[in-house]
């Protein structure tokens, strides 16, 4: 699980039938202080998130289990908007 | 397994249900020295840990579903869970590394 921002959305009219309904957005993954971490992602969203929310999102298998459909095949996931973040490095001595 | 520091937390309140009872916490990947090794990433609790505590994620979801699913929710999209929190790392016979944070 990560954080990343929500950047864009995207929009597709040819899928395959179980993605039907579900949203799909560009985020942008980062670390506790903002750096990114790697190229944007394409993640299904089934919480209405909107660009400029901070997400927490999941990979593989258990992305599609937030879904209404826990078997559309789908590999990267919104599991929770964020309110608030913090990491603090002093605590790492 | 990944030793990580526990450096912060997430919150939320729109999320998927099965989140309302765990705390996430920010975790930093650290090597057996302490010092940051990759960038942090986001744990749902299930030992209580503290911020700055020296902790194990796993960061596989069989793992995470196997400790955290509880019927009737089987399928639960958690992808990394804190599995212990460590007392001590011992390397060549030196303990290296304590729990709790500076």
């Amino acid at each position: 699980m990560q954080l990343a921002k929500v950047i864009g959305t995207c929009v597709c009219e040819q899928k395959y039938p179980t993605l039907e309904g579900v949203r799909l957005l560009v985020i942008q993954p980062h670390d506790h202080s903002g750096q990114p971490d790697g190229p944007p992602v394409i993640a299904a969203d089934p919480l209405q998130a909107g660009p400029g929310d901070t997400v927490e999102w999941v990979t593989g298998r258990e992305a599609a289990m937030g879904l209404p459909n826990p078997f559309a095949p789908v590999d990267v996931g919104i599991v929770a908007i964020v309110d608030h973040y913090w990491g603090d490095e002093r605590y790492l001595g | 397994m990944i030793l990580c520091r526990v450096i912060g937390n997430a919150i939320s309140t729109v999320k998927h249900p099965v989140f309302e009872q765990y705390a996430v916490m920010v975790c930093q990947p650290v090597d057996p020295q302490g010092e940051p090794m990759g960038r942090s990433f986001l744990s749902v609790d299930s030992v209580q840990a503290g911020v700055g505590d020296l902790v194990l994620c796993a960061r596989e979801g069989n793992t995470a579903r196997q400790i955290l699913a509880k019927p009737p929710m089987a399928e639960v999209p958690h992808h990394s869970v804190i599995l212990a929190i460590v007392d001590e790392v011992e390397l060549r016979g030196q303990a290296t590394l304590s729990g709790p944070g500076e």
